[in-house]
């Protein structure tokens, strides 16, 4: 690949803006024989607090029309043991680390960052203000302008690394949050986090899984997703980084082109856990038949001009 | 070594029942590193209304004269869209056959014998240990349940591997009525000496009292469990399960990578 896909997300420079999205990677090590974790342009873990978490009783997943509906409940093994027993061992692999940062209260979120801050590896804070699924924490401070401040200020003084809020779509004005998140000191967003969904098994008429509620990824919220990176990218000056059913180069190009930096793919990496490579060639093919020589000349390049009514 | 993901097509598709098919897929590179117990993921590349692959355990590892695979198959039972598709799939069809993946079966040896149990489609793991086992000269039964005669597969298949077969149905069109757990038990009581290793694969209801019967008579027991899965590496947390721990509160593990074969007693059954 001669073509130059690297991007800057504030101090950060990618050498490719595709990203393995939290929570449909693992640790990113449960990857490591069939992916160069290094070849990604980032990985990003799976939720932390302070603590280890069981989850959701299963059943966690059900498949709906092009998508899935997931409550995982955030099952995991807390800061004290990533730090311990993934996080050298993704150094070692050259992975840029991005972790997921979880919380019940700002202190949480506080005290997980200041955890990584002080490990080595770790290249951004990822902020889950926005995981539908749990009922303390989280969602609440991500469905509030107020509450999205709070933490990202809170969590801004407390960490040199750049903090990158991951936002809900499960809100009215999803930009507003992305300028409340600005405003705050985050050094990009992330969108969008799964669509608050249910799914009924009509012949038992009791639900499909535990929870009864989950998120709803996949490519069914693409075209929503891809509205609302747009309608953020308008309204922040900050990277976005764009996700919502991308499964190959031409949806991760629909999100750089709407103004994202950066995108994450989750959903399509369980079907396909070969999906990377397949869309870093994807992006390097589109860059050669369009003449670009870096993919951050495609970012927000977006022409709204009307398209033709008719076929030519 | 690692999985790996492979473009098959269906090379045959012999229909068992209204509901049981096999497919034969042309996965020899999957097959030649398949040990048994182990699983792949899988999807018919046309599928256009579901998304995630199924998992299927390895049935058979079909190989050639020099006993090189050449392809696997795998054991369908209808019961949702995906595998619909797959019973109704006609030869060429492509289906994307990731693996093998999971922890397999620990194969014994002799003098201890093997003592599979499996429960209707829970054969499915059964064909290619069976093989295995054979080639160990391990003294090997089958106890084989489900719900009627017309629901008991390669039956030929095992007895020509020199298998002793055992055959319960719920219906009793074939061996024993109910249960296959109540053969299961008796066949412990009556032991004088030595050891059985008890492979389980089928309900979980079963697998539970398959464990718990193993347990009761001190014999090592390794039952293979199917969750809802999403992707089969470990990434999406949807297929745990919940093990006891030396340290301290049951937790739930994933059945993908830490399974689907586990120690029988070391399962909480819900």
């Amino acid at each position: 690949m001669a073509r130059d896909l690297s991007v800057r997300i504030g101090s950060l420079t990618l050498p490719n803006p595709v990203i393995a999205a939290s929570g449909c990677f693992g640790y990113g090590l449960e990857y490591d024989e069939v992916t160069d974790l290094s070849s990604l342009g980032g990985v990003c873990v799976k939720g932390l607090f302070m603590t280890e978490r069981e989850g959701h009783a299963p059943p966690r997943i059900v498949e709906t029309p092009a998508g899935m509906i997931n409550a995982i409940g955030l099952q995991g093994i807390g800061v004290h043991r990533f730090v311990k027993e993934k996080l050298p061992l993704l150094r070692e692999r050259g992975a840029r680390v991005f972790v997921n940062v979880c919380g019940t209260t700002i202190d949480e979120y506080v005290e997980v960052s200041k955890v990584l801050s002080q490990a080595e590896g770790v290249a951004a804070i990822e902020l889950n203000i926005s995981c539908p699924n749990i009922k303390e924490g989280g969602i609440q401070f991500g469905c509030s302008l107020v509450g999205t401040g709070s933490v990202v200020a809170a969590v801004r003084k407390a960490t040199q690394l750049p903090v990158i809020p991951k936002l809900t779509p499960n809100v009215t004005d999803v930009a507003s949050f992305a300028h409340a998140a600005e405003d705050a000191g985050a050094d990009a967003v992330s969108l969008v986090n799964t669509f608050l969904a249910m799914a009924i098994d009509v012949e038992t008429r009791r639900p499909t899984i535990t929870n009864v509620l989950g998120g709803l990824s996949g490519p069914a919220i693409r075209p929503i997703a891809v509205r609302m990176v747009w309608e953020c990218a308008q309204e922040v000056k900050i990277p976005i980084i764009g996700m919502g059913g991308i499964t190959n180069a031409r949806d991760a190009l629909e999100f750089i082109l709407a103004g994202a930096t950066a995108v994450q793919i989750g959903t399509a990496n369980f079907v396909d856990p070969f999906v990377w490579d397949k869309v870093l060639a994807g992006l390097d093919d589109y860059l050669e038949r369009h003449h670009f020589e870096r993919l951050s000349d495609l970012i927000g390049a977006f022409d709204p001009t009307p398209p033709k009514a008719v076929h030519a | 070594m690692p999985p790996i993901d492979v473009d098959a097509r269906v090379i045959a598709n012999r229909r068992l029942s209204r509901d049981y098919n096999v497919l034969t897929l042309s996965a020899a590179e999957v097959g030649a590193r398949t040990q048994a117990g182990q699983f792949v993921m899988v999807r018919p590349a046309d599928m256009t209304e579901t998304l995630l692959r199924r998992p299927f355990s390895v049935f058979e590892v079909v190989r050639d004269d020099h006993g090189a695979a050449t392809a696997i198959t795998i054991l369908n039972k209808r019961a949702g869209r995906t595998t619909n598709r797959l019973y109704d799939a006609e030869p060429g069809d492509r289906i994307a056959c990731l693996g093998p993946l999971g922890k397999p079966y620990t194969p014994v040896a002799p003098p201890q014998e093997a003592w599979m149990v499996a429960g209707g489609v829970g054969l499915a793991p059964f064909a290619t240990l069976a093989q295995a086992l054979a080639a160990s000269q391990t003294p090997t039964t089958l106890f084989y349940g489900a719900r009627s005669d017309q629901e008991l597969f390669h039956l030929d298949f095992f007895e020509q591997l020199g298998v002793t077969m055992v055959v319960a149905t719920e219906d009793g069109s074939r061996g024993e009525r109910g249960r296959v757990t109540v053969p299961l038990e008796r066949a412990l009581q009556s032991r004088t000496a030595g050891s059985a290793m008890i492979y389980a694969c089928g309900p979980e209801p079963m697998l539970a009292a398959v464990a718990s019967v193993a347990a009761r008579h001190a014999q090592p027991c390794e039952v293979s469990v199917e969750r809802t899965m999403g992707c089969g590496l470990g990434g999406c947390y949807s297929c745990v399960i919940k093990v006891k721990h030396a340290d301290g509160p049951a937790h739930f593990v994933r059945s993908c990578i830490n399974g689907p074969v586990f120690d029988g007693a070391e399962i909480v059954w819900d």
